[in-house]
């Protein structure tokens, strides 16, 4: 039988602090005095590594490492999404894989980010877009390169862009991003 | 449905920044001010209060799961029944929603609906990456995952398809500031020009600093009751003002998480499904839209959310509204964005799509009697974000939808002045107000409309 030490074993690291400012006596008006006391704040780490299933929409990523973007389709009234969808949102039905790689693309909206979110602050400023394509009914969130994102214009909008794609896959939908149509 | 009244509210100051309370403390200060204000003390009401609902949107921003329950561990109201509702930026308003449930059913007579979050607890951009983590994580994060940049997105094919400009989104800004320079509670309260607003930062072009709202620390509480409540409490000794505020209608509306994946739909299926009565009643709007059509626009696009439409609809047809901007005499919306608030004039039927842009800059949505340093063309029809809505209260996002109910109860009590310690903002003799809360890029939103009995 064995027991713990009765004193617990003093750490380096983290925060180290001694003797806050603190009343010297604990009487009824010094503890009231604590309330005046301002807050005690400190860090708390958090960091975590998901493994994250692309499930039914894996095809589409493997499509990108081959160079070809994949959309979904409803077979029976032909409905078709750039963004991977398992089923039809109007039919219920499974959706069957299609190529749109040579598919006409144009910008249909876009944005300049010049700040974002911290893991893309350091990629900023990059043009955001969701692009429409020939024939499919829904569009595709991307990036788009060759242009001046200080160069911002309304005329963006409608330009033909095509798809390019990244030679070493990141198994990421920026694998596929768009540049215009020369 | 049992009629239900709201009776009461409180906000705390929002502020970017919180550290003094936690905050269950905080919801506590919001709930205090609720119940002082008729009158009963804190045991008084914690007798006769019959449950809660509960409203924070992330996890994230506090590290701390099953955070409701703390507060509601805090504010005394174990062991009556709660429970946390989430959905996005609509939180609050799906809180109030569902106190109003509550009631209505007869599950309850007395009902807190209380939210709040605190944002402070990381930075800026990493408080942007949680809210960012509101969109698909497969397709839409990793891209660039960033809100003002999928609102941006919005607002170009807005200018695009309807030739909305800038200046006219820098009209809300201003408009919504300077209201807040007259509210106690609001986080900013300063006075902006259009120039300002164009010339601060550009954060996702074409939104700059000031088109966007900020993150807050801030809690929001009101309380429903039934007829019967409203007898528990006056017999208990509540001093419940008059004339009474009745929550007439609600709606709710939803879209696809993905804006790519929203529809485009043809001129007949818009009319059948989306259009209001009143739009489908005018041979002009409906020889407008047909003519919107012709030259391409479908609905809703990236440009217009469906949700919002769809929660107003249904809204409006609780309460009898058929005619909304002479029928509300005041709106508080979802202005995360400039941008956005321009999006819903149209989808609440203020005006018709696609002159949500001159709608703003024509002086509609402004309040009576405020210097707003613009020239104005029309007179105030239904002031919107008389409280200067997030864009300059804040958006502490689990509070903000109760925070717009609290600042609608108060407008419709005519109780403003006592309040704010300030009476510009208070409309004279309001009948009838909506309050309509947003989430993520128009997948939940809710509209409730509260009238003067």
């Amino acid at each position: 039988m064995s027991t713990t030490p009765n004193k617990r074993e003093e750490t380096l690291g983290g925060y180290i602090v001694h003797n806050i400012p603190f009343p010297v006596e604990t009487n009824p008006e010094a503890l009231a005095w604590l309330k005046k006391m301002t807050p005690i704040q400190i860090e708390q780490p958090y960091q975590i590594t998901y493994l994250h299933s692309y499930a039914q929409d894996s095809p589409w990523f493997a499509g990108l490492t081959n160079k070809k973007l994949l959309a979904n389709q409803d077979d029976q009234t032909g409905y078709t999404y750039a963004t991977p969808r398992g089923h039809d949102m109007y039919t219920g039905a499974e959706t069957k894989w299609i190529d749109i790689t040579e598919r006409d693309a144009k910008v249909h909206a876009f944005t300049v980010c010049h700040f974002g979110s911290e893991e893309f602050l350091p990629e900023t400023p990059f043009v955001l877009a969701l692009v429409e394509f020939e024939g499919v009914n829904t569009l595709l969130l991307t990036r788009i390169l060759g242009i001046d994102p200080m160069q911002a214009s309304l005329d963006w909008i409608g330009m033909s862009v095509q798809p390019q794609f990244l030679r070493n896959s990141k198994l990421k939908p920026t694998d596929v991003y768009f540049t215009p149509v020369a | 449905m049992r009629p239900v009244y709201a009776i009461s509210g409180g906000v705390s100051k929002f502020a970017k920044s919180r550290p003094d309370k936690t905050f269950a403390a905080i919801v506590k200060e919001a709930y205090d001010y609720a119940i002082n204000d008729i009158g009963l003390d804190f045991p008084t009401f914690t007798r006769l209060v019959d449950g809660s609902v509960a409203s924070y949107f992330s996890d994230h921003f506090s590290r701390q799961l099953m955070a409701a329950i703390m507060a509601q561990d805090y504010l005394g109201l174990i062991p009556k029944p709660s429970h946390r509702v989430e959905g996005g930026g609509a939180t609050g308003g799906l809180c109030f929603q569902e106190a109003w449930k509550s009631i209505a059913s007869g599950h309850m007579d007395i009902c807190v609906a209380y939210g709040f979050e605190t944002m402070s607890h990381v930075e800026t951009w990493k408080g942007n990456e949680f809210i960012a983590l509101a969109s698909d994580i497969s397709f839409d994060y990793p891209v660039g995952g960033f809100y003002s940049g999928y609102y941006a997105m919005m607002v170009t094919r807005h200018m695009k398809e309807f030739g909305t400009t800038v200046e006219q989104m820098a009209h809300v800004s201003v408009k919504n500031h300077i209201n807040a320079f007259h509210n106690p509670y609001s986080q900013k309260r300063n006075r902006y020009t259009i120039e300002d607003v164009r010339n601060s930062p550009m954060v996702a072009w074409p939104l700059t600093r000031l088109d966007i709202c900020v993150m807050s620390d801030g809690a929001a509480a009101t309380l429903l009751v039934s007829e019967e409540g409203l007898k528990k409490l006056e017999d208990a000794g509540a001093q419940i003002a008059r004339p009474l505020v009745k929550v007439t209608g609600i709606g709710r509306g939803t879209d696809a998480m993905r804006m790519s994946d929203r529809p485009h739909v043809d001129y007949d299926n818009f009319i059948e499904n989306y259009a209001t009565q009143q739009e489908k009643d005018s041979a002009d709007t409906m020889a407008y839209y047909k003519k919107l059509w012709e030259h391409g626009t479908r609905y809703p696009g990236v440009h217009s959310f469906r949700a919002g439409r769809t929660a107003g609809n249904m809204a409006y047809k609780h309460a009898g509204v058929s005619d909304p901007l002479r029928e509300l005499d005041f709106v508080e919306l979802h202005d995360a964005y400039t941008s956005s608030e321009i999006q819903t004039y149209e989808d609440l039927g203020l005006c018709r799509y696609g002159e949500g842009g001159p709608f703003a800059a024509s002086g509609k949505a402004f309040m009576p009697g405020v210097d707003y340093g613009l020239d104005l063309v029309d007179a105030p029809a239904c002031p919107v974000n008389p409280s200067g809505g997030l864009i300059a209260c804040g958006h502490p996002v689990g509070a903000t939808g109760l925070m717009q109910a609290v600042f609608a109860i108060w407008q419709l009590q005519g109780s403003v002045s006592q309040h704010f310690g300030d009476a510009t903002l208070q409309l004279d003799a309001p009948q009838r107000g909506a309050i309509h809360s947003h989430a993520g890029t128009g997948t939940y939103v809710t509209v409730s409309i509260l009238e003067r009995e």
